[in-house]
């Protein structure tokens, strides 16, 4: 038979105002398994709680009911209390009393009947309560990082910083991101490259980071503080051991007509290649689909077609027989931070609405570009060594033609949301034009202007009085080539006035867009993502670096369009968050977790589809022989948040979430009708 | 006939029809909301008993029956707005359950009147005591429903 203790608070006047507290604590006093009831004026006082704890050990209480406040607001407090007392804290709950009854009821007699109803309830509930014992989940103090942009850069280094071992696993053959392309960075013009190569040196040489480029992560397993993550090495066809980057392999390849990939097609690079000078690492990787080696086997001829690059090491580094290798990785946490494409006009693109701005010829004039290309011109380590010249003909462009908002904000071509950069870096472009072409004309079509950063409102006034930039507020409806120029077709929507203007070269400020693969490692993570396939954080406003996953983390343009000092930021958050994870050794959870009753459960896994959290996992149970008998939910407790939508779900009732399961709930809608 | 039932049968009789309500609500929107109606003293009809649940996809519809057959004349279910769920989806997963579970209502005898779904957020303290006071007056416009519970108690009485 239990033995409840009911405390009913007066909460000054608060509750006592309106609720006869004395009559709430007399009728439970009559109640079948209520042992103790009184009421006092302040329970949440030292003097209200040790009168619980001194109750609990005088009447030999089994459980708690508070009458007060919230739970939300005191129920640590009276659990804390129950404990000091002697009892599990599971056993002690609260009837609010307050703010749904007493602040929102005037009539003395209905608020205490209320009143008196909703302790009964809980007292019902508490009755059937289980003790539970807090969670603890051992933690694995290291993280992995996903993507070798600035972002995942800065996060690696604040971890590694903190003292913690950090796993940064980067695609591409070298970490460095977009920004390693871009020539100066808004608002201050620093030169891009001078401020990112000696922290991606940094990242390098860290004892406590481990670097995995040309790598990609396979599967992840696991939850928060035990992650099991297997990631792919692509083989780079390298000796890493042995190679020591004197480029000696990339004189020698015949294939030295590749468009490269850092120099946005603009450039050429070789079959075996690295990616940019200051990469880093500073290996070559070997481009198999473009490899006269490769392709000549691929071809099936028997004799070796190249092989030259092997010839000319010098320490016998290049590897033609390489193949994929697999890492395995135990981590506590992970940070996301995978960065963004550029929308790509007028090319094969995954979705169908995307396939717009044909009338912009992009893809067919050469001289119409976007603008990583345009950095990669204006970059002193860029193709033209930071001339701008136009590509078709090499001559320096005297009138260029900016369209802002190419993708973005325009719900006809699939993209509602705002790119967030590209006013400002199209600022940016009127200015280092106008820095080196002294007589140039740069016009800008132009939406609105957001410029909404410490510096940018100025920085795009000084792209407009300083250097002269033209801003035409209008969007271009066509363009097309006459002869050496470009005809470009527009509308000032300002002086309503159509407007046809002359340009030597025309820049697209393109949307930006989530990494292609997004989607995929975002299942893998189990983390959601928008209809954009940007990655979704757990809360827009209070918890904006984490996701609905523990232990996932998110930082950069991967989570929605980012400038650099943004995406630092945010990175420089996670890695906050991934040091407080890992401050201590466990990990603390409450115990209101779902439990799977495997006698009862039928196999049927509806459990294992609604849960959103992949806590549910199969288990196998055999006889005494090993025979398998059947098939089981399972409920992982580290990653179980207790919702218990898999409760509700299941047809045999096998799975009961701790805290509040059936004989709980339908306890407590009996009481309700007591009366 | 329990001498509690006796009591609420008379109470019911003698003065004018007070409805009783069951609300099964989400911890984290609505049981919020409805803490946040509290502190802002905002006013409303006293005849709802809220039932704390984690998210409105623990609440099975055989929670309602209950209450309909312990004597509730009325149900509300409220819970976090579809996107804005602390669990992520449980919303979307009792949105579809109560969408079916509606259908068979007037068959299984419930008038689907008696039962109000609704969103409320944490910050709609507001909307808390509208859904509230309009259900109540809802209720009152359809009278007593006892079909469930004599039902229960015909069959106990006959066992």
């Amino acid at each position: 038979m239990s033995r409840i203790g009911v405390f009913v608070c007066h909460c000054g006047e608060n509750i006592g105002r309106t609720v006869d507290v004395a009559r709430v604590a007399e009728a439970m006093r009559g109640l079948p398994g209520v042992a103790h009831a009184v009421d006092y004026k302040y329970m949440c006082s030292d003097p209200g709680q040790a009168m619980i704890k001194q109750a609990i050990a005088e009447k030999q209480l089994t459980g708690v009911v508070v009458a007060a406040c919230s739970p939300h607001m005191h129920e640590k407090t009276f659990r804390r209390a129950a404990a000091g007392g002697g009892i599990n804290p599971f056993l002690c709950e609260m009837a609010n009393v307050r703010e749904h009854c007493s602040w929102i009821h005037e009539d003395r007699e209905k608020a205490t009947e209320k009143a008196i109803d909703i302790t009964r309830m809980i007292v019902e509930k508490v009755k059937r309560n289980a003790p539970l014992t807090t969670i603890r989940i051992p933690v694995e103090r290291r993280a992995l990082v996903i993507g070798g942009g600035i972002a995942g850069i800065q996060a690696a280094l604040d971890i590694a910083d903190g003292g913690r071992e950090v796993v940064l696993v980067e695609k591409e053959p070298s970490i460095g991101g977009h920004m390693s392309q871009l020539s100066e960075t808004f608002p201050t013009l620093d030169c891009s490259q001078c401020i990112l190569t000696p922290r991606m040196v940094e990242v390098f040489q860290h004892p406590r980071i481990k670097l995995l480029t040309y790598s990609e992560v396979e599967s992840v397993e696991g939850y928060i503080g035990n992650f099991k993550v297997k990631i792919r090495k692509k083989a780079r066809s390298i000796d890493e051991s042995k190679c020591n980057g004197c480029g000696e392999c990339q004189k020698t390849c015949p294939n030295r007509r590749i468009p490269s990939e850092f120099d946005q097609g603009l450039g050429k690079r070789t079959a075996i290649y690295v990616p940019f000078p200051q990469a880093v690492p500073n290996l070559p990787v070997i481009d198999r689909e473009k490899c006269s080696y490769f392709r000549g086997k691929a071809k099936g001829s028997k004799k070796e077609v190249c092989g030259k690059c092997r010839a000319a090491c010098g320490r016998g580094a290049i590897l033609f027989d390489q193949e994929d290798s697999f890492v395995e990785e135990k981590v506590g946490a992970i940070v996301v931070a995978t960065g963004y494409r550029l929308y790509e006009i007028g090319k094969e693109q995954d979705s169908e609405l995307l396939k717009g701005y044909g009338e912009y010829g992009y893809g067919t004039i050469p001289d119409v570009i976007d603008g990583l290309q345009f950095e990669r011109l204006a970059s002193a380590s860029g193709p033209t060594s930071g001339a701008i010249q136009r590509p078709s003909d090499g001559k320096v462009p005297k009138r260029i033609v900016f369209l802002q908002c190419i993708g973005s904000r325009d719900p006809a071509k699939g993209i509602e949301y705002c790119s967030k950069i590209c006013c400002m870096y199209v600022a940016k472009h009127t200015m280092l034009y106008r820095h080196k072409v002294h007589d140039g004309q740069a016009t800008v079509f132009y939406m609105d202007i957001r410029a909404n950063g410490k510096g940018y409102d100025e920085f795009v006034r000084r792209a407009i009085e300083e250097d002269g930039a033209r801003y035409v507020r209008g969007r271009v409806s066509r363009m097309y080539r006459d002869g050496d120029v470009i005809k470009v077709l527009g509308y000032d929507t300002v002086n309503g006035t159509p407007l046809s203007i002359d340009a030597d070269m025309v820049v697209l400020a393109t949307a930006m867009r989530p990494q292609p693969g997004i989607q995929g490692l975002a299942q893998k993570l189990s983390v959601s993502y928008d209809k954009h396939g940007f990655i979704n954080e757990a809360h827009p406003k209070l918890r904006p670096v984490e996701t609905n996953t523990a232990g996932v983390y998110v930082a950069g343009a991967c989570q929605s369009p980012r400038d650099i000092p943004d995406s630092v930021a945010m990175a420089s958050a996670a890695a906050s968050k991934v040091l407080g994870l890992f401050s201590n050794e466990e990990l603390e959870r409450e115990p209101t977790v779902a439990v799977v009753n495997a006698d009862l459960c039928t196999g049927c896994f509806h459990c294992e589809r609604v849960c959103a959290y992949g806590a549910i996992t199969r288990k196998e149970i055999r006889d005494r022989n090993g025979n398998l008998v059947k098939v089981v939910a399972d409920v992982n407790k580290g990653v179980c948040q207790g919702c218990g939508t898999c409760q509700a779900t299941c047809p045999s009732k096998s799975l009961e979430l701790a805290g509040f399961t059936d004989d709980q709930i339908y306890a407590a809608i009996n009481a309700f009708a007591e009366l | 006939m329990s001498e509690a039932t006796a009591k609420t049968t008379e109470a019911k009789a003698g003065a004018a029809f007070e409805p009783r309500i069951a609300a099964f609500v989400c911890n984290w929107c609505t049981y919020t909301g409805a803490d946040l109606a509290g502190t802002s003293r905002i006013q409303m009809a006293p005849n709802v008993r809220v039932v704390r649940l984690p998210c409105t996809g623990r609440i099975d519809p055989m929670f309602i029956i209950k209450a309909f057959e312990r004597g509730a004349d009325g149900v509300i279910v409220s819970g976090c707005h579809p996107g804005d769920c602390h669990y992520s989806a449980g919303n979307y997963h009792a949105r579809r359950r109560f969408a079916i579970f509606r259908e068979i209502m007037s068959f299984i005898g419930i008038d689907p009147n008696r039962i109000t779904f609704s969103w409320v957020s944490a910050s709609e303290g507001r909307k808390w005591g509208d859904v509230v006071d309009e259900t109540v007056s809802r209720i009152r416009g359809l009278g007593p429903f006892a079909g469930y519970k004599n039902l229960v108690e015909k069959t106990h009485a006959g066992a």
